[in-house]
């Protein structure tokens, strides 16, 4: 009677979170548009590489030689040269923000160049410090290109011993395309989004409606209550883990070097933390704004910047390090990139997915706590 | 089972108050009830009754007492309470973006009930309701009284072991409260139900077999409904005013003097009114004049209100200093002209054809069920919905052209508190004086002014004021900038009869002032304080009249048939003219 | 007069208004402190910087040259040495479990390659899994190895001198820091504003201010200005953290920042208060709120810069305040920038002002339940 009793409610329940879910487009909005939509500007919007990068080439050694050297920085995907020829001209397009960077070639250039100490001079715009960075190792990059160039047809010997050259690998990510690790980080934030701030307003409504009093006085269990709640988001969840592993696969060309089923599984684990998390500050704050308030500062913000989704959680100090480990969502990150990227590393993924579970039952147990079925 | 079905013992409850004291909702409360009948728990707001239920029902633990429901001590098993009795909270928690339907059976599961028994309770549910047509209509868009009859039905959706029902009529029609009450009484009868409701009206606790009174957290008395009656024996009687003089002009005259009278109201042209038992004959014949006054036989309302009055329980005396209204203009004529009013919604008319004139002066009531226009119309005399059609003139100004100057003159007091919770008393009159171009000394002195008049402190927080006292602060506001009109949408729905006879006199004696009152309700008996009221049902004017005509022509109605009170008379005049309206439709 | 009067009523209401968000803890709270604690972590935590680099080294050559190479590496401070591998085998395993970012790898026959007059190569394989991480550190390791070469006479005879404006260290943080001014503060602005005309018509109290003489201007102009208040006072708290506790040198006029923020906090209310009036309750507007803030922060190039996206997105980010409020305050912030010089991101924002407020007052009266 009583595992009967069990079930049938627990169907009843979630047969009307679902019709609730379905009926309040808004929720659909959140849990199914604006996952696509960041799925897309995602995939498309954000990037971290550098390309086009405007710089201002000043040319006011414009000997045929030397316009010949440069001319390579044109050729470059990731550099678009504006050819000017005085540096006053060129300094008014950075401080309108219409250049990032200047190359300069002084009068006497391809002389001293001959001569063995040629010079060239490099202004970067160093607000934005990673695409100064990123156009600096284009424009050397592209600069030596040009004098191996000159080199292959010049009688004269314009470079020395080649001394160390580095062979660089990137591992799991060749091209280095920040795309790569921007998708699997958006899966984390996703699942964030309709864990933490959608079930958020659940529990809060009820209480601001009065319909939990109603339901305390019936022979419906707390569990029960919690369990109806998660299962309508588990499967919006689920239909958004499928879009992101379809766009990763199919528009972007992300790898998905693990396997699909610890990716799912690990998904849905983490999911159903982030859900309980949200029932839980519902429930403990019994008021649908503050709740969505919560549920923003302590899991979606932190999300987005201290999981290590874009920041490499190495480079921060010790104290944001800490805070960042307290974050479920740190460690579904380090998962899923792994998982994406490497492909099934078993030590991480054991580890990870005890803390998440370690998570889920505490927080499912704190939930189930906060629908004791009384008033005061 | 020693035969009750709840006994409590010393039940002592009590909740962090808003200045960080306690605030004692029960003090050493014991009582015992008998099963298989209707038991009444009556009280003013603060009594206790919502905490008494809701430790009934297992949902609070009190700090002391032993409390045993259906043999079960629930404070020890909650669940096994739950499990057996059905709860009707005051707001019933229907889920509004769920369907009648869908709520019942999401009920029924969770009640467990046998697919079998499912369809034929439902049918009745449904049959008693009058709901057997809305079946697919969301929870969210049925009247407010609908949605009571519906939160009935889904308390109901089995028989229980004990139903506790909190309120249940609290801002429903007289229509759906009759409607209520015929499902209750029926289950009573068929099932031997045995019921515990929380009640504001007296002539729902006169029909129960017990009545429990209480006030601030005690028990005054326990009785049948004729045992506490017959404690105002000898007390009560009714006073005919002379040709001329209003029932409530008399009504105010007696109410103003507590050391002689306990209460008066306004019923059918007459003034009803308690004798406190200690004024002399002489004393009483020096009040009246020559107005005779008739002994009446006692009612339940009287035994209650004279057991507050013993309690001390006073309502307070918020009669205005200063009524005389200067904002008005003197031109003669009606203030509000409502000329052939019309207001749909998409296909749907919530207000067809209406038109109705407003003297200067006068009290005019707009009444109405659930559903039936009366919110769309006084929407649109405040100027918060435009019309679709038709002409309205409020102060003397078209309200499509002149809307600004024409709200410069009205005062408005709207249905649920809806002043800013957070800010104290003076902000919140500060700032409407504000808006309404009060500045400097003349706000700072009408701010004064209101302060004295309506008994408030000024550096309350408004929010954490009591119902009355809210009400009272809506008032203020309304009035602090001296408007010639007065809107009051359902002023009185939610509190007390205390603080409603208090409430009502402040009304009276402003009219008298020469202030233009306009006013809806849901309490039938409130319509006897106003000069005219209209009745309005499904978008369509009824009839306007002086409250005596209105109840002539629904004894018209009914066949020559007593119509005792408004209450009454409402219920005739509104079912006279869906009758007919059926007929035409089924003629047609 | 009749103006005395007309603007005692904004005033009135005004006062109402930052009376309501002040009184209250939980507003009051969750104005600023959030924007603090915000400030404050994000400072630390959004960074670009490579502080802390594990590596490996497999050295197959242990020659004077890769001793030297490694010598260097340790010696930035930025890559330990955490582990010392035999053989290649061992490589996988150290970036796999994510303990290295990167493992350098010398060949045994390195230092005769390097004698011969080379190229002598030496591999440097990183962990990828994040691809700014992996790009800084490859940039930096080829930065040494370059420095090597030319000390010890290799390499080309050419020299690049950089120079950079305004931040000269590449300091991330720099650039991260002054775009929190504007999004911190609209993240916070929005919602208040979005919340403000919800939350009295859920209330009940819109009705009551609607039954007063005010204006819908009035109205608009008593809900926009304390919104805006607070969000210059959010700015500032920011700002404050920035310049005091992050140490970032102010290169612009002070004026001209407040300027610009009055500007952009003015097109986000607008917003906001557009927001607000459409919506019937207080949970509708948040999650419109919501909604928008999303893409908003995404196309405002805070994390990633506007050049990267495509042509069409970028065109429409000229419709997202937050970009031209996030210019404002990194060119005027770090760059000096002149009035002339950043006139051109005023525009957008006035647009969007002038759009959204008269809807909003237009929305106030004519949105009905």
């Amino acid at each position: 009677m009583t595992s009967s009793g069990f079930a049938r409610r627990l169907i009843a329940l979630t047969r009307k979170e679902t019709r609730q879910m379905l009926r309040d487009r808004s929720n659909l909005i959140i849990g199914l548009m604006l996952p696509a939509v960041l799925i897309l500007l995602f995939g498309y919007g954000l990037s971290f590489d550098v390309r086009d990068a405007r710089v201002a080439v000043v040319l006011e050694d414009s000997s045929p030689a030397t316009l010949n050297a440069v001319a390579g920085l044109a050729g470059s995907d990731y550099l678009s040269p504006i050819w000017l020829h005085s540096m006053p001209e060129a300094e008014a397009m950075i401080r309108a923000g219409s250049a990032d960077a200047i190359l300069r070639v002084p009068s006497e250039f391809m002389r001293d160049l001959v001569h063995g100490s040629g010079q060239l001079q490099l202004i970067l715009n160093g607000v934005d410090s990673n695409t100064a960075q990123a156009i600096e190792g284009y424009a050397t990059g592209a600069v030596t290109n040009v004098l191996d160039h000159l080199s292959d047809r010049s009688d004269t010997r314009i470079t020395g011993p080649e001394g160390i050259a580095m062979v660089q690998r990137i591992w799991f990510n060749e091209a280095n395309n920040s795309t790569w690790f921007l998708v699997p980080g958006l899966i984390v934030l996703i699942m964030t989004l309709i864990g933490a701030f959608l079930t958020s307003l659940l529990i809060a409504r009820e209480w601001e409606r009065g319909t939990l009093e109603s339901l305390f006085v019936t022979p419906v269990r707390p569990l029960e209550l919690v369990l109806s709640k998660l299962a309508p988001y588990m499967v919006v969840g689920a239909i958004d883990l499928i879009m992101c592993l379809l766009a990763a696969k199919l528009l972007f060309g992300v790898p998905i070097r693990g396997s699909l089923g610890i990716i799912a599984f690990s998904s849905m684990l983490y999911l159903l933390v982030s859900l309980a998390l949200g029932l839980w500050i519902s429930g403990v704050t019994k008021n649908q704004f503050t709740a969505s308030q919560i549920a923003l500062l302590v899991s979606f913000l932190p999300a987005t910047m201290l999981s290590g989704f874009v920041f490499d959680l190495r480079n921060v100090p010790l104290v944001v390090q800490g805070v960042s480990q307290i974050l479920p969502a740190t460690h579904f990150m380090t998962l899923i990139k792994t998982l994406f990227m490497v492909g099934d590393y078993w030590p991480e993924i054991v580890r990870e997915v005890l803390i998440l579970s370690l998570y889920a039952v505490v927080l499912i147990w704190a939930v189930r706590r906060k629908l004791v079925k009384r008033l005061d | 089972m020693s035969g009750d079905i709840i006994r409590a013992e010393g039940l002592r409850q009590t909740f962090a108050g808003p200045d960080g004291g306690r605030v004692v909702a029960l003090d050493d409360l014991s009582l015992s009830i008998r099963p298989g009948a209707l038991t009444a728990l009556v009280g003013p707001d603060g009594a206790g009754k919502t905490t008494l239920m809701r430790l009934f029902a297992g949902l609070l633990g009190p700090e002391a007492g032993r409390l045993s429901v259906l043999g079960t001590d629930v404070l020890a098993d909650p669940q096994a309470v739950q499990d057996r009795i059905s709860y009707m909270p005051q707001r019933f928690g229907l889920y509004d973006d769920l369907s009648v339907q869908e709520n019942l059976d999401l009920y029924a599961d969770l009640h467990g009930v046998p697919m079998a028994e499912r369809q034929a309770r439902f049918q009745r549910m449904l049959d008693m309701t009058d709901m057997a047509r809305f079946t697919a209509r969301p929870a969210g868009k049925l009247s407010g009284g609908m949605k009571q009859k519906l939160g009935l039905a889904c308390t109901l959706v089995r028989s229980p072991d004990l139903l506790l029902l909190d309120e249940p009529s609290v801002g429903v029609d007289p229509l759906s409260r009759r409607d209520l009450w015929s499902i209750i009484k029926q289950l009573v009868e068929d099932e031997k139900l045995s019921v515990v409701i929380a009640t504001a009206y007296m002539d729902e606790a006169e029909r129960c077999a017990e009545v429990f009174v209480m006030d601030r957290g005690r028990l005054l008395a326990s009785d049948t409904p004729d045992g506490l009656t017959a404690r105002a024996e000898g007390l009560t009687y009714a006073a005919v005013p002379p040709a001329g003089m209003p029932a409530r002009a008399l009504q105010a005259r007696l109410i103003d003097r507590p050391d002689l009278i306990t209460d008066a109201v306004p019923e059918a042209g007459r003034v009803r009114f308690i004798r406190q038992p200690a004024a002399t004959p002489d004393a009483l014949a020096g009040l009246l004049g020559d107005i005779p006054a008739e002994p009446r036989p006692p009612e339940l309302e009287d035994a209650f209100m004279m057991l507050l009055r013993q309690q001390g329980e006073v309502p307070p005396a918020t009669v205005p200093a200063d009524t005389r209204i200067a904002a008005t203009g003197s031109a003669p004529g009606p203030v509000i002209v409502v000329r052939d009013l019309v207001r749909k919604f998409g296909d749907f008319t919530a207000v067809a054809n209406t038109s109705f004139e407003v003297a200067r002066g006068e009290i005019f009531g707009l009444l109405g069920p659930n559903g039936a226009g009366k919110t769309t119309t006084f929407r649109m005399l405040c100027g918060l919905l435009p019309a679709t059609s038709g002409h309205l003139e409020v102060a003397g100004r078209d309200l499509r052209t002149a809307w600004a100057e024409a709200r410069a003159r009205i005062g408005y007091v709207a249905q649920k508190f809806a002043l800013y919770g957070n800010l104290t008393v003076r902000e919140n009159l500060e700032f409407f004086g504000g808006a309404y171009g009060l500045r400097r000394k003349a706000l700072q002195q009408r701010i004064r002014a209101s302060l004295e008049q309506f008994e408030l402190d000024p550096a309350a927080k408004s929010g954490l004021l009591p119902a009355g006292f809210k009400q009272r602060l809506a008032m203020a506001t309304g009035l602090l900038h001296q408007p010639g009109i007065l809107f009051l949408d359902e002023p009185t729905s939610g509190i007390d009869p205390l603080a409603r006879r208090a409430f009502w006199r402040t009304i009276t004696a402003l009219a008298e002032g020469g202030v233009t009152i306009v006013v809806t309700t849901h309490f039938m008996e409130e319509a006897e304080y106003c000069d005219r009221i209209a009745i309005q049902d499904a978008g369509e004017m009824l009839i306007i009249g002086t409250p005596r005509e209105v109840r002539e022509r629904a004894a018209l109605g009914v066949g020559g048939a007593t119509v005792r009170n408004m209450n009454e008379a409402f219920i005739a005049v509104v079912e006279q003219n869906r009758a007919r309206r059926d007929n035409g439709r089924a003629a047609a | 007069m009749a103006m005395m009067i007309y603007l005692a009523r904004i005033v009135a209401l005004i006062r109402k208004e930052l009376l309501t968000i002040l009184k209250d803890p939980s507003s009051r709270a969750l104005l600023f402190g959030p924007a603090l604690m915000q400030a404050l972590l994000f400072g630390y935590g959004a960074t670009f910087e490579l502080t802390n680099a594990p590596f490996a080294v497999l050295d197959q050559s242990r020659s004077e040259a890769s001793t030297e190479i490694l010598a260097r590496l340790e010696g930035t401070g930025v890559f330990h040495r955490i582990a010392t591998l035999d053989n290649s085998d061992q490589i996988a395993a150290q970036i796999e479990s994510g303990n290295a970012l990167m493992v350098v790898h010398f060949q045994s026959d390195f230092a005769a390659r390097l004698a011969s007059g080379g190229p002598a190569p030496v591999q440097v394989l990183l962990d990828g899994r994040n691809s700014a991480t992996a790009g800084l550190a490859s940039a930096q390791v080829a930065a040494i190895i370059g420095r090597y070469n030319a000390e010890t006479g290799a390499s080309h005879p050419l020299t690049v001198v950089r120079r950079a404006w305004f931040n000269p260290n590449f300091e991330s943080r720099w650039n991260l820091l002054p775009a929190l001014i504007a999004s911190l503060s609209m993240l916070q602005t929005l919602m208040l504003a979005a919340l403000s005309v919800a939350r009295e018509r859920e209330q009940g109290t819109f009705d009551q201010l609607l039954v007063t003489p005010l204006t819908p201007t009035q109205i608009l102009i008593g809900k926009a200005l304390p919104s805006i208040m607070v969000g210059l006072l959010q700015s500032t708290i920011i700002l404050l953290v920035i310049r005091f506790w992050f140490g970032v040198p102010m290169n612009g006029q002070i004026w001209l920042l407040y300027f610009g923020l009055i500007i952009f906090t003015t097109a986000a209310v607008g917003i906001g208060l557009s927001i607000s009036a459409i919506a019937l309750t207080m949970q509708q507007a948040m999650l419109y709120t919501f909604i928008l803030i999303m893409p908003l922060i995404l196309l405002s190039g805070l994390l990633t810069s506007v050049q990267n996206m495509p042509e069409i997105l970028q065109w429409a980010t000229y419709a997202n305040p937050l970009r031209f409020g996030i210019e404002l305050t990194r060119r005027i912030y770090l760059e000096g920038a002149s009035f002339r010089d950043i006139a051109p991101a005023f525009l957008p924002l006035l647009i969007v002002a002038a759009l959204t407020l008269p809807l909003a007052g237009w929305l106030f009266r004519h949105r009905l339940s």
